[in-house]
């Protein structure tokens, strides 16, 4: 691109800004946002901003983490339901409708306050190497947002490996490439590509979904933002920085799988 | 299990009761959330270039922030603006009643997302029928009562089934915020027990059998929505 062509494409960025009425909006939000910083008491934060840096590693670690385990157990879950024989199928499915039906909120407490109280009673498994872990939080926090991505994207992917063109799949198998080969090279890139749109969506649903961990007292920046709340007794400043925060972190996320979306073939089955 | 019979020494009624509290704000939410949806739709599609703009203001930051903070946000702030704007006023201030401030809370954040699943299903609206409409004369609202909400209605029933759904799952979130629903009847009732799991189980229950009783009433009214139109199957 000419340095001509990109001066006319920046302008026209620009003029999508700079029409008279969004000039004033963005005036308006200025002032809403100096009138937010000083006349609101933000003297907490050089005491807190460490531990809110804690916080937030610790909520962006389970987000990564509960994320790749969650897809890479929608993957199975996906493939079961899409073409799997019943009695792979209909646990998958099960599974699906039990994750989606009912609350995360209500999965975290069953799995922390329930099995959590169950697990004690085994000398066994007190015993056992498992058993410090089983006494932490976080743990069951990772356990149960991973179901419950996989629940929500294991259903995204049955649409999407279901909606792989069969021609494919049987060019594939005329090419003599074994059933491995086939769901590697073939099958799974072409419903990854199909997916990947609400993947961003479920991500961004994923992010929202963490600051439940806060209430089985594992702390992230949630936790952090209610103990900043506790000890100061401000209502607003400590909830409206952490509402900024997440929105960061989702606009991050939205512009990251965008690209990613850029550099993916459009014209796909 | 008889720590789950319905009357006085189980717990079971009061299970159900936190059931019944959390329909109660579902649907509160959700008829709220259907009216600023089609209000803001309308006003995405057809409203003047700054109303457009804080709609879409509006609906990015509610769906870009989690429910949870929003739920605490809305309750501390919407109860504190009411009373401050009672004593200006002169009168005593008055505590909100949960229930209210539950479904205001919840029909606020639903709204964001059924604007965007109105505005996406008007907009799938085969364009000749709103010229037919204009053609005939129609002033706006007759064509919003005869032609654009029954012919968006097909397009728009399985967003909005979602958001039933989301809004049944996310009455659990009031929990956090003391709201007597069905996931904090749960959390009484097992910490006084100690029955964790046999409750959490049954209250889990409980929410999939709300979740499966709605998907049968939607599908018999997305299938009511969509009379008279082509199956999708027959036309592949």
């Amino acid at each position: 691109m000419s340095a001509e062509a990109v001066a006319i494409n920046m302008a026209a960025r620009a003029s999508i800004w700079l029409k008279p009425h969004r000039i004033v909006l963005i005036l308006i939000a200025l002032a809403l946002v100096l009138c937010a910083a000083f006349f609101m008491r933000w003297d907490w934060l050089p005491q807190y901003w460490e531990m809110g840096l804690i916080g937030l590693w610790r909520s962006l670690w389970i987000l990564a983490v509960t994320c790749a385990l969650g897809f890479a157990l929608a993957v199975p879950l996906g493939l079961a339901q899409a073409g799997g024989p019943i009695w792979f199928s209909a646990p998958a499915k099960a599974f699906c409708t039990i994750i989606r039906g009912t609350p995360l909120l209500l999965q975290l407490w069953l799995l922390y306050y329930g099995l959590g109280s169950i697990f004690p009673q085994y000398p066994w498994i007190r015993e056992s190497w498992l058993w410090p872990y089983l006494r932490q939080a976080w743990p069951y926090a990772v356990v149960a947002l991973t179901f419950s991505f996989a629940g929500y994207e294991g259903e995204v992917m049955r649409g999407a490996f279901a909606g792989v063109p069969r021609g494919q799949l049987e060019a594939a198998r005329a090419f003599g490439m074994s059933r491995w080969k086939i769901f590697r090279r073939i099958w799974l890139p072409q419903a990854f590509y199909r997916a990947l749109p609400t993947l961003t969506g479920e991500t961004v649903l994923q992010l929202k979904s963490t600051p439940l961990v806060a209430t089985i007292s594992v702390i992230d920046i949630f936790a952090v933002s209610s103990k900043v709340r506790q000890d100061t007794y401000l209502t607003y400043e400590p909830l409206l920085l952490l509402a900024l925060i997440y929105m960061t972190i989702t606009g991050i996320l939205v512009f990251v799988f965008s690209r990613i979306e850029a550099r993916i073939p459009v014209k796909i089955g | 299990m008889e720590l789950l019979s319905p009357v006085a020494p189980g717990w079971g009624g009061t299970l159900l009761v936190g059931l019944l509290h959390s329909i109660e704000i579902a649907v509160g939410a959700t008829c709220l959330g259907l009216m600023i949806g089609t209000a803001g739709a309308f006003g995405k599609l057809y409203g003047g270039p700054v109303t457009r703009d804080l709609l879409a203001v509006y609906t990015t930051i509610v769906r870009a922030v989690p429910e949870l903070v929003l739920i605490l946000l809305l309750y501390y702030a919407g109860t504190d603006l009411i009373n401050q704007m009672l004593t200006a006023i002169g009168y005593s201030r008055v505590d909100i009643s949960g229930l209210a401030a539950g479904i205001f809370v919840l029909g606020f954040v639903q709204g964001a997302y059924s604007t965007e699943v109105i505005r996406g299903a008007i907009l799938a609206i085969p364009q000749g029928q709103i010229e037919a409409a204009r053609a005939y004369g129609m002033s706006p609202g007759l064509m919003l009562r005869r032609i654009t909400l029954p012919a968006m209605l097909p397009f728009a029933i399985p967003g909005l089934a979602n958001l039933w759904l989301i809004a049944t799952k996310d009455t659990a979130l009031l929990a956090v915020v003391g709201f007597f629903e069905l996931t904090l009847a749960t959390r009484q009732a097992a910490g006084v027990t100690k029955a964790y799991l046999l409750f959490y189980l049954a209250a889990g229950a409980l929410y999939l059998a709300l979740t499966l009783f709605s998907n049968l009433i939607i599908g018999r009214v997305e299938a009511w929505s969509r009379r008279g139109m082509p199956s999708v199957k027959e036309a592949r």
